[in-house]
């Protein structure tokens, strides 16, 4: 019996943050591939702590939504989750390349194919185009946009930047978009001068960052100039210096993310069926390259 | 001993079980169990069993019945006619053995329901036509009986016992409880699942087995885990010391307010948290495994293995608020005004500030009377009495 377990933050203050998680558990449940879903977070319930004594399953994957390797996949989660002699070596991970590790959880003393983050697999930067799509309306968004893929810099984590930059790159490399940049929070390049660094009269602003909060509805908005406060509110796009900004919220919400959550697991030897085929049909990923 | 159940109706005391249709898919799941079946180890129903008779040809499947006597060389269809005069103790074990099926958590629980373990078939059968009723948290579960042996559950909010379902928003997909638990009565976001604010005004009002245990546990997570844990002897418990212990990052001080010489802060925490009027888990940790907190744990149908994140997350900011000095303030207040102080501090502390009336000025934590106590005592800087905050001097001890 294959399950698989969606690890996620969660929150104490917003009601939103499992939604993603929800989302794409159910995208995922709906495919048939797996005999059980669960969730799993840090800040609601079950908890990281309880979630795998809820799993009935002997082939059982977790997947972190999360958008880079750092303290949560690398500490908290098997800590947590009692991932009996998890070293993060385990990864053998350059910080953007962690595939999966395969440990008995004390909890339930059954083997558990721990993966990497979502947010660093390479399915990821489809999910962050087709979040461009989503927002512009545009199923062919590219020609004379920008687009902006904004994180936290290396003050929060080193490899959050790692992921912003990877999948920048990669969108670069597919010369749809006219300019592509990482922008940071709390670095340089900041997201704050958006307008600077890009020629482009739209740009396309995508935060990777996994479920909408303070972050991508109040910071960034405010930081970009969307709107003075974010109480009030702002159009999409919102023109700033001269700069038509649409603004994407985060990329983690969008139906795609099924499917990397997906391909974490088939990575880790989980099998699929017609799954991934399944849930790029359902939630309409454009053609990927 | 028990007896077969199509006779426990003759015993004069002993309820009677409802009637029966043996479903085809049931009578299909025995042929399938035989089949597969160990030689020497029949398949047992409750006062009698079934196995496949190995004697003579074999140019057509024969069954033995064993129930006291023993009928051998049954043919499928006399089989079937057996089985259906026995149908309730055909479908409990179908219904058990193979629609609910092994995994601990969910047999258990769905076993407890209707005390599986401990009354006849016959008993439960005839309960069940009743409707047997149980409470796990603020819900009520009421488990029935189809004609066909299929157990149904109506899972509600305690608060809606005896409503009609069509009065209440009724849900199939046991996962839309993901969506009644996240907000109580007035709207306020719900971080800790176990709180007893739980809104009611919905009903699943027939599920099947898999899906009323998956429903409690997703209005509960993880509770029937734990309780099931606790039932086998097995539930592991964090106590506070090595749960603050473990935490890291932002979280990390929080074991510094552990100072060795008592355990009266934690105190403070299980009664301000873990007080069955704000959760209704049953508080399982102490200190630590050798001295237990003295505030009681609670009555919960369900364990509380741990401090939760919530709890973590507060004894964070007590830890720092805590790490305070006190001071000597002086204020002057009426005798009234001291209790009126206090009065709006049990107010707040016992979430009862929404029922105090408007003109209700009897109430200390009245807002008319508050207001007018802010009016009256603080200073322009919102300081009460006009006594700043941190002293003109600077220094700290
Ligand atoms: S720690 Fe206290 S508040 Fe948290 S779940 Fe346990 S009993 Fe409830």
């Amino acid at each position: 019996m294959q399950s698989l377990v969606i690890v996620a933050h969660g929150s104490h203050l917003n009601p939103e943050s499992s939604a993603p998680t929800y989302d794409h558990a159910d995208t995922i449940r709906a495919t048939g591939a797996f005999d059980e879903v669960k969730t799993g977070f840090w800040k609601e319930e079950p908890h990281f702590r309880e979630v795998l004594r809820t799993v009935e399953g002997d082939e059982i994957y977790v997947v972190p939504l999360f958008v880079s390797e750092g303290y949560f996949t690398e500490q908290v989660i098997p800590r947590e989750l009692r991932l009996d002699g998890w070293d993060v070596a385990e990864w053998d991970s350059d910080g953007l390349s962690a595939d999966q590790a395969t440990l008995v959880a004390e909890d339930i003393d059954r083997e558990v194919h721990y993966c990497g983050p979502v947010g660093t697999h390479r399915a990821m930067t489809d999910v962050i185009v087709r979040r461009a799509e989503s927002v512009t309306g545009d199923p062919d968004v590219g020609d004379d946009f920008g687009l902006a893929v904004v994180g936290h810099g290396t003050e929060r984590n080193e490899n959050s930047a790692k992921a912003i930059e990877y999948h920048a790159d990669r969108i670069a490399e597919r010369d749809r978009f006219d300019e592509v940049r990482a922008l940071y929070m709390d670095e340089d390049p900041e997201v704050d001068d958006l307008p600077e660094f890009f020629e482009s009269d739209d740009v396309v602003l995508v935060p990777l960052f996994i479920a909408d909060g303070y972050h991508t509805q109040e910071d960034i908005p405010e930081d970009v100039g969307l709107c003075e406060d974010y109480t009030e509110g702002y159009d999409v796009p919102t023109e700033v210096d001269g700069t038509r900004i649409w603004y994407a919220g985060a990329v983690g919400t969008e139906p795609l993310m099924a499917d990397v959550v997906l391909e974490r697991a088939a990575d880790a030897g989980a099998d699929l069926g017609a799954a991934l085929d399944d849930v790029r049909e359902t939630t309409r990923v454009a053609t990927g390259d | 001993m028990s007896e077969p159940a199509e006779e426990s109706a003759d015993s004069g005391a002993a309820p009677e079980p409802p009637d029966i249709d043996l479903p085809s898919d049931a009578f299909d799941a025995v042929l399938d169990a035989l089949s597969d079946h160990t030689p020497g180890d029949p398949l047992r129903f409750e006062g009698f069993s079934v196995a496949p008779d190995l004697r003579g040809d074999i140019d057509e499947d024969r069954y033995v019945l064993a129930d006291g006597d023993r009928r051998t060389g049954l043919t499928e269809g006399e089989l079937h006619e057996a089985l259906a005069e026995r149908a309730p103790a055909v479908t409990d074990w179908y219904a058990f053995e193979r629609v609910v099926g092994e995994f601990g958590p969910r047999r258990a629980f769905l076993r407890w329901l209707e005390d599986a373990d401990g009354a006849t078939v016959a008993t439960r059968y005839a309960a069940l036509a009743e409707g047997i009723e149980r409470a796990w948290g603020e819900l009520r579960i009421t488990a029935t009986l189809t004609d066909r042996g299929e157990r149904r559950y109506d899972v509600r909010h305690a608060d809606d016992a005896g409503v009609s379902v069509d009065e209440l928003d009724a849900h199939e997909d046991p996962l839309d409880a993901r969506d009644l638990v996240r907000y109580d009565e007035q709207g306020r976001y719900r971080p800790l699942k176990t709180a007893p604010s739980l809104a009611g005004g919905w009903v699943f009002p027939e599920l099947g087995p898999r899906d009323a245990y998956e429903a409690v546990e997703t209005i509960y997570p993880a509770t029937v885990a734990n309780w099931h844990r606790e039932r086998e002897g097995e539930l592991d418990v964090n106590h506070w010391r090595e749960t603050m212990a473990r935490q890291s990052g932002i979280y990390g001080v929080v074991k510094t307010w552990d100072r060795g010489e008592g355990y009266e802060h934690v105190n403070w925490v299980a009664e301000a948290c873990c007080d069955d009027s704000q959760c209704l888990k049953r508080r399982e940790w102490e200190y630590d495994d050798e001295t237990d907190l003295d505030v009681d744990g609670g009555d919960g149908a369900f364990p509380c293995r741990e401090p939760c994140s919530v709890v973590v997350s507060a004894a964070r900011k007590w830890t720092r608020l805590e790490s305070e000095q006190p001071r000597t303030y002086e204020f002057e207040l009426t005798p009234s005004e001291k209790e009126q102080v206090e009065d709006i501090i049990d107010a707040v502390a016992d979430g009862r500030i929404d029922e105090i009336r408007e003109a209700d000025t009897k109430e200390g934590a009245n807002r008319y009377r508050t207001r007018f106590l802010r009016a009256k005592l603080f200073d322009g800087d919102g300081n009460l009495a006009g006594v700043p905050t941190e002293p003109d001097e600077n220094d700290e001890e």
